[in-house]
């Protein structure tokens, strides 16, 4: 992390402990960024996370209060927090799993109560801390350690799902778009209200190996190939669309 | 620890209220500023007087999806700053044990009260039971302890409530409340004053929150927004939160103290009530609701020239021991009548090595004092 960045980072912290090309570490700096860009007070930020790789992401490493919860239910301890003191400034980051399979109930209730929450769901369609297990957002078809021939179920549609609940702010990024994933994380900051933004990021040690990618370099081209932002989408075919993943805000409402 | 007097906010004198009601007052005489609950029976009226009390003083009330959200958001309040509480009954609190674990890894103070009724599982929602008592120590995984408080009337339930915040943020552990469904319904009088005495956590500028040498193991407690960056996690930490899932002399040492801290302190935590055992042959020993017919056998008995006594139990967790092992000691026979299959009796057997009778009832209904008055004869 660049020198700048440096009083953002917990002292005593060294190293993140993410694998070689996981997408994780360019989340983390895009949510430091956002910050930075925008001179929050880090004495009124309040970051709760849940427990996979992507909960690991404010916890320990952020210079802040950070408040490491039990699977799923970090959403339930930040609803909490933030209504007991609502001048804290509460981010919510972790995994899909977390925030959409054991957590899904807390993830649509809080969304449906439109509480000032910013979420940011790291993406990365696997439960990649525990080995590779399917997740609620696998792809249909895709092999993981317990789907070996492939994943008989659709993933969840996660910006459809929190916007059908009552968020107020829905985006979609990928890690491979840095600067508009760090202006949406700014908005959420800003927006006062749900706001859940879910940010693809690859997992080449439990998804990738399993399916196809084998180097994260390749992980990352595929996401830069199939990322279009939902302006250009609007203007290609159906078939053009084909293999594409949609990006972008999709709801911005005053609360 | 310092302690302080605080003004309450409902009216001095007697009152007439169902323990539920008192609950939720003793509750709020305590400092309680954050409630998250869900409806169960039979402790719905508490959250429903919690709800309306706590708009009143400027607190938060809310009413989460489920018992899970309940407990966490509690939690979470309290790590905010508050003094924050649930009630439930057996159901809801076997929904709760994990979380109940987070907050006693993580020093969290808390108040549950569990309005026990008859189990397992759905069991009979609206009849009475004490099966919940191990459960209270046990129920989450690991090795850990918590306070557990056995209320017997309205009054206790404000009473023990009220007891049970200033425990738990003297202690910085969840404190239970072991209520019953009999105690929670009952109407009667109880009396309330104008000023009650409070703890507060301790605090402590950069202190560090997870890790202390004073003798009494309790480390302050900061809370957000205060500038101290918490690292809270419920993974194995050393002092400052930093997680330590490597290191066995930290999980060691973490798990002593959590422990130690409420063993070692048990004198402060422990209340027992004696009534005749100076000269009693045969001791009751009992709790909560079937306290009070175990209490009308004993004096019924007494006046026929019966040596008997009776040794309340006020707090089940940490267990009584030194207690039951005076109480046991000397006499000829122990009887431990519950709403249960001997969970206490057990533990009585182990502190005290006495003889002890059991008498159990799990049908849903509270003890006759007939059924323990036939028990006592048969042995006298």
């Amino acid at each position: 992390m660049v020198r700048a960045m440096e009083k953002y980072i917990r002292p005593g912290v060294k190293l993140t402990p993410f694998c070689p090309g996981c997408g994780h570490g360019i989340l983390m700096g895009s949510i430091l960024r956002a910050i930075d860009e925008l001179k929050m007070d880090m004495k009124k930020m309040l970051f709760v996370s849940g427990i996979g790789c992507a909960a690991w992401i404010p916890s320990p490493h952020f210079n802040g209060d950070t408040l490491h919860t039990l699977h799923g239910r970090a959403l339930a301890f930040a609803t909490g927090a933030k209504l007991y003191n609502p001048d804290l400034c509460v981010m919510v980051v972790s995994g899909d799993g977390d925030l959409s399979s054991i957590g899904g109930n807390h993830l649509i209730h809080a969304a449906r109560r439109n509480i000032d929450l910013k979420v940011i769901c790291a993406n990365n369609m696997i439960y990649g801390m525990t080995g590779g297990q399917v997740a609620s957002t696998t792809p249909k078809g895709a092999k993981t350690s317990t789907t070996g021939e492939g994943n008989p179920y659709r993933p969840f549609d996660l910006c459809k799902l929190v916007e059908a609940a009552g968020a107020s702010y829905v985006a979609k990024y990928s890690v491979t778009q840095p600067v508009s994933l760090i202006n949406s994380i700014k908005k959420a900051l800003l927006h006062v209200g749900f706001s859940f933004i879910e940010v693809l990021s690859p997992c080449p040690t439990q998804f990738g190996r399993r399916n196809r990618a084998d180097r994260p370099d390749e992980m990352i081209q595929d996401l830069i190939r199939q990322c279009i932002l939902k302006g250009e989408a609007e203007r290609l075919t159906e078939e053009e669309l084909e293999g594409k993943i949609i990006t972008g805000e999709f709801l911005e409402c005053p609360k | 620890m310092p302690s302080r007097w605080v003004k309450t906010t409902f009216p001095t004198g007697i009152h007439y209220l169902s323990g539920n009601e008192a609950a939720a007052e003793g509750a709020i005489a305590a400092g309680c500023r954050f409630y998250a609950g869900y409806p169960i029976t039979p402790s719905s009226e508490l959250m429903e007087r919690m709800a309306v009390r706590l708009r009143e003083v400027g607190g938060v009330f809310m009413q989460m999806e489920d018992e899970i959200a309940s407990i966490s958001s509690v939690i979470g309040a309290s790590w905010a700053g508050a003094k924050a509480m649930t009630a439930t009954s057996g159901p809801g609190f076997s929904l709760m044990q994990e979380s109940i674990g987070y907050a006693a890894f993580t020093e969290t103070p808390c108040v549950i009260i569990d309005v026990q009724r008859a189990g397992p599982c759905t069991g009979q929602a609206t009849r009475v039971g004490s099966g919940d008592i191990m459960q209270a120590k046990w129920g989450s995984h690991g090795d850990y302890q918590i306070i557990a408080l056995s209320p017997w009337s309205a009054q206790e339930m404000y009473d023990l409530t009220l007891r049970a915040f200033n425990l738990s943020e003297q202690f910085r552990v969840p404190a239970l409340v072991m209520a019953d469904e009999a105690v929670g319904h009952l109407r009667e009088n109880m009396l309330t004053t104008a000023k009650v005495e409070v703890w507060d956590r301790k605090k402590e500028k950069g202190g560090s929150p997870f890790g202390t040498e004073e003798e009494d193991l309790v480390p302050p407690m900061p809370f957000f927004g205060e500038g101290e960056r918490l690292l809270v996690t419920g993974s194995t930490h050393d002092a400052y939160g930093f997680r330590k899932t490597d290191d066995p002399e930290a999980h060691a040492k973490l798990v002593e103290r959590i422990n130690e801290k409420i063993l070692r302190n048990r004198k402060t935590i422990v209340e027992t009530e004696n009534y005749f055992l100076e000269d009693s042959e045969i001791v009751v020993i009992a709790y909560g609701f079937t306290a009070r017919t175990s209490l009308y056998a004993v004096k019924r008995l007494r006046k026929e020239g019966m040596k008997i006594g009776l040794l309340r139990l006020k707090t089940l967790w940490p267990f009584p021991e030194e207690a039951v092992r005076e109480a046991g000691g000397e006499v000829k026979k122990v009887v431990v009548p519950e709403m249960n299959r001997q969970q206490v009796a057990g533990e009585v057997r182990k502190a005290c090595q006495c003889d002890v009778i059991p008498v159990n009832q799990t049908n849903g209904e509270v003890i006759h004092p007939e059924t323990i008055i036939e028990v006592l004869r048969k042995i006298g």
